[in-house]
């Protein structure tokens, strides 16, 4: 499992990478190898304002749809155009393959993620609780 | 061979014995009594095979199947070759159910596949189901992938001029859910575009439309799909499949789905079923799409092979984010389409139409001209057509039956409010002519009709 230090996380396994002003928004390599192969996700609208822990997005594998929740509070400035066609990119290079962007309106949410350390002690307790 | 192996005393008590229960009385003691039947069921006790078959015999004999069929109102009985017959009887379509493990059942997956490309083609449109139970219910999907499509919408609107039944289908479908139906006006027969422009708005996912309609008209769809695109819905049409062997597909209309009942196509009248709806949409819907779709692809040793490629809405993989309950289609049916379909060919489903068309429109002209009943057709149809009656239908069906015609239907049980041109709902019958009937059956109808009425 790839757990990237720089990135932060929220428990739902979501990655948030911030640049200024705005939040870039994926899943983690762990949330990805559960769902396996990925062959469709529906994205937020551009513009939509989203809440911290609501419901935006919906990735489809073989095997389940799955639900995306933002980890940040915001409106949704841009989609990730590239997965419209080849939403496999989760599966090849998930922290790479972002979602979409928020543009942040409470900053101060981004303390309450988790880091890389905490995201993987948390992965490894839902793990043995399973 | 046994027709049927039923349970043996021997093999109650074997099975009772392997669960631990002394007797039946024991098995269901965890029912509660007041949910128990307390008397046998009320059923004929066994019968001779003889016998049974003496029985079905007598039923069956009941069914008139002499008379001459101009009945429509949305099971049509148009000519289907034997080999529909002959490639549906084969064991291994015949008793297979749905492919749970579907790559083995390469060969239903392949005649999945060619109906999924037949409907496409049909309806101008890129992507296509397995098929559905009918076109009622597919009418139903067509406006659950609108609404789960077109954000923030809740309204569906539903031309009245569809087949009653599904309106009424859709009426219960979508009960108890937060979606607004509404029925846009008839005018003359055909959609009220006025009407239309009124209700049209924000929140609205589709407008549903028929053409031909329920009375055999076919809609004006000039300009419809920008109209409703430009208010954000969807356009679907229900089109009968085999109309489009003559007319314009609803893709060049700008339909963004087609639905319907493909009965015509391959599937006798029956008494009422079992048919099959087909869903076809743009390629842009093709994850909204309910049920599933087998695509084509190749093995490991490159050789043509089928897949269920999605099944994305169903609820194995959505579970309770699932947007349909359909998980399955209607194979046999779709696969009498199919076998239709590729019988026929272009032109022989070009030929079924225009001739079906063509002997609907001498009935009505010869009618008009030689009785006392009128044909309510000022205004374009297919194969079907209002005929107004000098008096009460009932009387004139039953002497026509007398005859050996089942003339029509009475549009007054079906839909009364549907009656155009200021006629009487109760003294109008839908008249519905195929490619089957003969010049000769034609103008028997119009002589009866004379004397009948004269």
């Amino acid at each position: 499992m790839v757990t990237p230090k720089e990135l932060k996380y929220a428990r739902s396994h979501e990655w948030v990478r911030v640049e200024g002003e705005l939040a870039f928004v994926g899943i983690t390599d762990y949330a990805q190898e559960s769902l396996g192969d990925i062959v469709y996700v529906e994205p937020p609208e551009a513009g939509q304002t989203v809440k911290q822990g609501e419901e935006v997005a919906t990735i489809e594998s073989v095997k389940a749809a799955s639900p995306i929740y933002a980890p940040v509070s915001g409106q949704v400035e841009r989609l990730n155009p590239l997965l419209e066609k080849t939403p496999e990119l989760i599966n090849q290079k998930p922290y790479e393959a972002f979602l979409f962007v928020v543009r942040l309106s409470a900053p101060a949410e981004l303390a309450g993620l988790l880091d890389a350390a905490a995201y993987e002690s948390h992965v490894e307790q839902e793990k043995a609780a399973h | 061979m046994f027709p049927s192996l039923p349970h043996t005393e021997e093999d109650l008590r074997t099975m009772l014995a392997a669960v631990g229960a002394a007797s039946l009385e024991d098995l269901f003691a965890d029912v509660p009594p007041e949910l128990r039947l307390r008397q046998p069921l009320a059923i004929p006790s066994s019968r001779s095979e003889a016998e049974v078959y003496r029985r079905l015999s007598a039923l069956a004999a009941a069914n008139r199947t002499d008379a001459v069929c101009f009945l429509g109102g949305g099971s049509y009985d148009h000519l289907i070759p034997a080999v529909v017959g002959a490639v549906l009887g084969r064991s291994e379509f015949y008793t297979a159910y749905t492919p749970y493990q579907a790559e083995i059942s390469q060969g239903v997956l392949q005649a999945i596949f060619e109906y999924q490309s037949l409907i496409c083609a049909l309806t101008g449109l890129e992507v296509s189901n397995a098929s559905l139970y009918d076109g009622a219910t597919a009418a139903c999907e067509a406006a659950s992938l609108a609404l789960n499509s077109v954000r923030r919408s809740r309204k569906v609107l539903y031309a009245r001029t569809l087949h009653p039944h599904t309106r009424r289908v859709l009426a219960t479908h979508f009960s108890g859910l937060e979606v607004e139906l509404e029925e846009v006006a008839c005018r003359d027969g055909v959609m009220d575009r006025d009407d239309l422009r009124r209700r049209l708005g924000a929140g609205t996912a589709a407008l549903i439309v028929q053409s031909p309609n329920f009375l055999g008209y076919l809609e004006d769809l000039t300009g419809l799909a920008e109209e409703v695109h430009a208010a954000g819905a969807l356009l679907v049409q229900c089109a009968d499949p085999l109309s489009l062997g003559a007319l314009r597909s609803p893709g060049d209309w700008g339909a963004d789905v087609a639905a319907g009942d493909a009965q015509p196509c391959g599937l006798p009248s029956y008494f009422g079923g079992p048919t099959v709806g087909y869903l076809a949409a743009r390629q842009a819907y093709l994850h909204r799409l309910p049920g599933r779709i087998a695509g084509q692809s190749v093995d490991r040793d490159g050789r043509r092979a089928f897949v269920l490629t999605l099944q994305a809405r169903e609820q194995h993989i959505k579970r309770e984010r699932a947007t349909s309950n359909i998980c399955s289609n209607q194979a046999l049916a779709a696969l009498a389409v199919a076998v239709y379909l590729a019988s026929v060919g272009r032109q022989g489903l070009a030929e079924a139409a225009r001739q079906s068309a063509a002997k609907a429109h001498y009935l009505a002209e010869r009618l008009g001209r030689e009785t006392r009943a009128r044909p309510l057709a000022a205004r374009p149809f297919f194969l079907e057509f209002p005929l107004e009656l000098p008096g009460p239908a009932a009387p004139v069906l039953k002497d026509m039956e007398e005859q050996g015609f089942f003339a029509g239907l009475p549009l007054e049980r079906l839909a009364p409010e549907l009656a155009p041109d200021g006629a009487e709902a109760g003294r109008v019958i839908l008249v519905a002519v195929t490619e089957k009937r003969t010049r000769e059956e034609l103008d028997r109808y119009v002589q009866a009709m004379k004397r009948i009425l004269k």
